[in-house]
């Protein structure tokens, strides 16, 4: 079937079975790999993408559910060289380790910006807690966002 | 642009940060190259059973299926394993645990691959299984490995120092305990993951999440009957590996695999389910423990019994078992000391490496009988444990001499001072209701590298570029960790160039050299030792050239610093470009090996054990603090603050010393906690993350990190390794806040609510 979205704001008009799941339709077809897998049953949030804004766990999609929405992936994120107030704070706060699971805390966090500019740290803490990490103990994370935050309240 | 400049002891920002966070760094998950084919195994049904016969008829044929692979297709040894190697690529025989791979397939889609898989038939004649290892080591128990002359023991030992037991009958108080401790699965969010192809000229290459990759090479030599120069191993940024890619996971399928597929790439990445079946986990054990003490606190006699489960085949089960012994009496004098281990095959899922390697095991259960030993003669935890814990020069109660930085004493001073641990009756007794709080404290150590029969090498490399650049060529995988980053700044220090004047490149056979695994909290010790040299030697030979093109006269009077020479007393400068250009290519590379000094203290433990690893001679020490409530409903425990003060000698980055220390503890939180690994008669019960519960942002405190700054004299810049010492406390510290909240200690772990809540209601029916 064809299918119409938008990926990172570029048009795409793409030929795909209608099983195809949305991480392996950007990982292989696109080859977008920053979008992770690391269970494929929802359990960790490594695939995390946003789809019109919202976090959603490619793993969990069909190709299909993309038509006519806008997709945005880690690599849509930062504006070539230049990071995303979260990527560059993630680098500053030390709250990458092996970084597999980074793309997905990335997107994680941009919902949970969107929703609420100011969240606390417990209000973090809430919001990634779908999001699995094992190398870095979530507290430079935690601080990551926090201060990722700031610095996008104090550009707005 | 110029960044600042790298200097020792600064929190340099990670170079692999950017690349990570964009998701432009490519793991070997992420390599699906052009015409690729999946490869996938069939696994075993049974825990142990002869294989009779295999049919493929149904499988052969099948449009999509390119190969269809077993035992019979490999030319070499099929043997994996270090030192045994008694685990084969595809099973020939017998299976020996439900996951042994059996029948490997090639196919042009993941559908085909299922089709396949499930079409495949074997026919098995069942046998009897063993899955206890004291069963295992029981007169006519079934064997696993019959060519073993010591049937299901694996490795047995033991170390005695001093009278052994006759040394408890002038003790006066005793205490005794037995602990369970359960597996621990790694779950590094990267299953295990890689592809290779065979080239023009013939050479295998790979490209794995491996922590291993010159090893690996010798391995897939021997197993796939190649010569080891046609074989190129290539290890990116790994997504995780704690231990759990301390040797060949998928390599040895993935190599047969490329040499039968025509010659087109193939790559195997394992489902979750799969890496949960089929992966090493933490060894699970029974620990026995006596420990007595004169009525002052001295600390007198220990003996202990370490029996480990291997589980089917070796994996690294020896050299854990020797470190679970060597660390088994703490970092406690104690002058009299009996430890005896076994490691024992079994028909459960393959226990290896883990972060602590058998570390954890042993603390878990002596820093709980310390506390109830100090209960008994009425002596504070903390003053007890300062009275008895070693200092530089002294032997632990294994043996063990500490010959070198030696910080514990520090490390339980920091902890005394500390408000945790100063007003921790007011907080116990602020507890809401419905609320039962506790302390907890827990000392150790962790022994870096190898051990004195294994030699424990690094080969660092590094070029002067010809536009004036330098590149690392990193020895060690980098499987989060942050040691190659570690890199930058340990050659940026010697060479006085900011990051951004180096590449670092990751591990690939055909171009950096052998320097070991990425174990063993010896990466950035051993392979930082050897590119501080090697960064020496480049920086003379361009100091020199530089005299040679007449910047001065001695090349004391000169300065290196980012992307030029500068004479210091004439302000005169040479471009680093003009001086790379006039020396050869072979001057412009530097390369040094370096090998970590090992104990040569005279010991008592036998000789398996001795080859196996015992003793070290750089440790790391820790004491960690717990403050922990638990809900008297519904039995949870909350670690409400964490306190960790680490030994780990000089701190050479404060934010890479800090993600290890807070993600270290997290992970030994789990392990305390939660990480609930089952396994019933060899079928694996905990098949999933929702089933197999890791710890997320919302159970865990943030972390306290204290380092103490010894310097350790061997170690690059004074420091020594960090990466294992940090999850041996959490258990221990953890279990006896939970014993001070409910008045009594729980010997097997982990707590999960289910068990603290049994105990709730054991005690009060009694």
């Amino acid at each position: 079937m064809i299918i119409h979205f938008t990926l990172n704001g570029e048009n795409k008009n793409l030929d795909c079975a209608p099983d195809c799941r949305v991480v392996d339709l950007l990982r292989e077809e696109l080859g977008h790999t920053g979008t992770k897998e690391a269970c494929g049953s929802g359990e960790c949030g490594a695939c995390t993408i946003l789809v019109d804004g919202i976090s959603k766990l490619s793993c969990l999609m069909l190709a299909a559910q993309l038509e006519g929405h806008a997709v945005t992936t880690i690599e849509g994120m930062s504006k070539g060289e230049e990071l995303h107030p979260i990527q560059k704070s993630f680098v500053e706060k030390g709250a990458v380790q092996c970084g597999f699971c980074s793309p997905g805390m990335v997107m994680a966090t941009a919902d949970l910006l969107q929703r609420n500019p100011s969240p606390d740290r417990k209000e973090i803490r809430e919001a990634l807690s779908g999001n699995l990490c094992r190398c870095t103990g979530y507290q430079k994370i935690i601080d990551a966002v926090e201060s990722a935050a700031a610095e996008m309240r104090d550009d707005a | 642009m110029t960044g600042p400049l790298t200097p020792i002891g600064t929190s340099l920002k990670r170079t692999d940060g950017p690349s990570k966070i964009r998701g432009l760094e490519k793991y070997a998950a992420d390599y699906y190259p052009a015409n690729f084919l999946w490869a996938d195994v069939k696994r075993s049904d049974h825990p142990h059973a002869l294989i009779k016969g295999i049919d493929l008829s149904h499988v052969r044929g099948l449009p999509g299926v390119l190969a269809v692979l077993t035992h019979e297709d490999i030319k070499g040894a099929n043997r994996i394993g270090v030192p045994e190697m008694d685990q084969p690529v595809l099973a020939d025989q017998k299976v020996c645990y439900k996951g042994d791979p059996v029948v490997l397939v090639l196919a042009e889609n993941k559908a085909v691959m299922q089709e396949a898989l499930h079409k495949i038939e074997i026919d098995y004649e069942v046998l009897p299984a063993v899955f206890d290892p004291e069963d295992a080591l029981a007169e006519g128990a079934p064997v696993l490995h019959e060519n073993r002359s010591g049937k299901n023991l694996l490795i047995g030992g033991a170390i005695e120092h001093g009278n052994g037991m006759e040394a408890f009958q002038v003790c006066d108080a005793i205490v005794e305990a037995e602990f369970d401790l359960p597996y621990q699965e790694h779950a590094y969010l990267e299953t295990e993951a890689g592809i290779a192809c065979v080239d023009d000229e013939g050479v295998l290459e790979i490209t794995a999440s491996t922590q291993t990759p010159w090893r690996d090479r010798n391995e897939l030599a021997y197993a796939l009957g190649l010569p080891v120069d046609s074989i190129r191993v290539i290890a990116p940024y790994l997504g995780g590996g704690f231990g759990g890619k301390d040797g060949i996971t998928v390599q040895g399928l993935l190599g047969l695999a490329a040499l039968h597929s025509n010659g087109r790439p193939v790559k195997m990445w394992t489902s979750r389910e799969e890496s949960f079946l089929a992966s090493t986990k933490r060894h699970p054990g029974r620990v026995h423990y006596r420990v007595g003490c004169k009525e002052d606190g001295t600390l007198h006699a220990v003996s202990c019994r370490i029996v480990l489960d291997t589980g089917a085949y070796a994996s690294l089960g020896g050299p854990v078992l020797a470190l679970a012994m060597e660390h088994a009496a703490g970092a406690y004098r104690i002058p009299h000391a009996l430890v005896e281990g076994f490691c024992v095959y079994t028909n459960n899922p393959v226990s290896g490496a883990f972060r602590g390697f058998g570390a954890p095991q042993v603390l878990a259960g002596l820093e709980q009988i310390i506390d109830m030993l100090a209960d008994k003669i009425r002596m504070d935890r903390l003053e007890f444990r300062l009275k008895n814990v070693v200092s530089r020069g002294d032997e632990t109660g294994c043996g063990v001499w500490m010959s070198n930085s030696t910080g514990i004493i520090p490390c339980l001073e920091k902890v005394k001072e500390h408000p945790f641990w100063v007003q921790q009756e007011e907080w116990v007794n602020q507890a809401g209701p419905f609320k039962q709080r506790g302390v907890g404290i827990a000392a150790g150590l962790q022994g870096t590298g190898y051990g004195p029969m294994v030699a424990d090498i690094a080969n660092a490399k590094i070029e002067l570029l010809s536009d004036g650049h330098f590149r690392i060529y990193s020895g060690v995988a980098d499987m989060g960790q942050g040691n190659n980053p570690t890199n930058v700044q340990i050659a940026g220090e010697v060479l006085g160039q900011a990051a951004d004047y180096f590449e670092l490149l990751q591990p690939d056979t055909a171009c950096s050299l052998p320097s070991g695994s990425s174990s063993a909290s010896r990466t950035t010790y051993t392979f930082g030792n050897a590119l501080k040299t090697a960064a020496t030697i480049l920086k003379e030979r361009i100091l020199t050239r530089a005299c040679n093109m007449g910047l001065g006269i001695y090349a004391e009077d000169l300065l290196l610093s980012s992307g030029k020479v500068f004479h210091l007393t004439s302000g005169r400068e040479i471009p680093l470009a003009n001086i790379a250009a006039s020396m050869s290519p072979e001057e412009r590379i530097s390369s040094y090996a370096y090998t970590a000094p090992v104990a040569k203290h005279p010991d008592s433990a036998g000789s398996a054990i001795r080859a196996a690893g015992f003793p070290h001679r750089v440790f790391a020490f820790a004491c960690h603090l717990a403050r922990v409530e638990i809900d008297a409903l519904t039995g949870e425990v909350e670690v409400c603050d964490y306190l960790a003060v680490t030994d780990a000698g000089r701190v050479l980055n404060p934010q890479i010393y800090e993600q290890q220390v807070q993600g270290g503890a997290v992970q030994g939180m789990g392990y305390a906690l939660w990480e609930d690994f089952r396994v019933e008669n060899g079928e694996v019960l905990t098949r999933n993350l929702a089933s197999y519960i890791l710890p997320t942002s919302m159970d865990v405190p943030d972390i306290l990190s204290l380092p103490v700054e010894t310097v350790e004299e061997t170690g690059p810049f004074g420091m020594k390794g960090l990466g294992e010492i940090v999850i041996n406390l959490p258990l221990p510290a953890i279990a006896n806040g939970v014993a001070w909240a409910l008045g009594r200690h729980i010997f097997t772990s982990p707590l999960t609510a289910e068990r603290i809540l049994l105990t709730m209601e054991k005690r009060q029916a009694e």
